[in-house]
């Protein structure tokens, strides 16, 4: 975690509305960061910069770096908006793992579980000029896997992963 | 500071709105919606949107885009792109939007193409 998001993060630690952990794992080269915020848009920002921060370490391309910040941005307005409904005291938790070749992010929210099988396709041409309904698209078109689950205790846990690209 | 900074110039009847910043859930595309309504209230319907200067869309904003698009025509105006960024471009490409959008690379071609 770099210096800077460190000094992004202070502020909202003070207020405490926001938790970061850093873990050591014991798989060597393996690195977990947690991250919870409470559901307001204000803290999506920060959830950004902690991604940034997070792929620069780990070396992805400019592109799919700015890629990977979207699908992490829908997950968590997903988890916000529709798994917590703006609840602003429910919380969502944001886990990154990070492996020598690849990054998997969890996002989960407290709400009552959603069914991804039942969303419209955004681009047959009768949704076309729907204002909403992309976010899920665009998550599953930019990163390798995507996969909604149903968390043991409550609410709806997004794993998505994105393997870097050997040059 | 705002999320999106919108600058509106009259080029002929073509209004154009010149767009910097992030247009994402919640403050840029409320203001981006504003700016387009205020013009059709104001009887300004070929408006032109200029994207040059916007550093990040997320889905909200592309949305947004589109409604700004679907509002428009059904005052009876047209709205057009100009300046797409490649991220805007790769967005909307993804979803299919790009045949939806008559889009400019060059204002004053854009400005002329208004009927």
């Amino acid at each position: 975690m770099t210096r800077l998001v460190t000094t992004l993060l202070v502020a909202r630690f003070d207020q405490g509305l926001i938790r970061l952990i850093r873990k050591a794992s014991r798989e060597p080269m393996t690195e977990t960061i947690e991250l919870s915020i409470d559901s307001k848009l204000e803290f999506v920002d920060t959830v950004a910069s902690v991604t940034k921060s997070v792929t620069a370490k780990m070396g992805f391309e400019e592109e799919d770096a700015s890629w990977i910040e979207l699908a992490v941005h829908e997950a968590v307005i997903n988890a916000i908006m529709h798994g917590n409904k703006s609840a602003a005291e429910k919380q969502v938790d944001v886990r990154f793992v990070t492996e020598q070749d690849s990054l998997t992010v969890f996002v989960r929210d407290y709400g009552a579980g959603f069914d991804p099988s039942q969303l419209p396709d955004p681009t047959n041409s009768d949704n076309l000029l729907n204002p909403s309904g992309r976010g899920i698209f665009y998550m599953r078109t930019f990163m390798d896997e995507v996969e909604h689950s149903i968390h043991p205790q409550g609410g709806s846990v997004v794993r998505m992963r994105k393997v870097k690209r050997t040059s | 500071m705002a999320n999106l900074n919108i600058k509106d110039r009259p080029a002929g009847d073509v209004t154009i709105l010149d767009l910097s910043g992030k247009i994402t859930i919640g403050e840029g595309s409320v203001q981006l919606r504003e700016a387009v309504r205020r013009l059709l209230d104001e009887g300004k319907k070929k408006i032109l949107l200029n994207l040059g200067d916007v550093s990040y869309v997320d889905s909200s904003g592309i949305g947004e885009l589109v409604s700004s698009y679907t509002t428009t025509n059904h005052n009876g105006g047209q709205l057009k792109l100009l300046n797409q960024t490649k991220k805007i471009h790769d967005l909307l490409t993804i979803t299919k939007l790009l045949t939806v959008f008559e889009s400019f690379d060059n204002e004053s071609a854009a400005v002329s193409s208004f009927k």
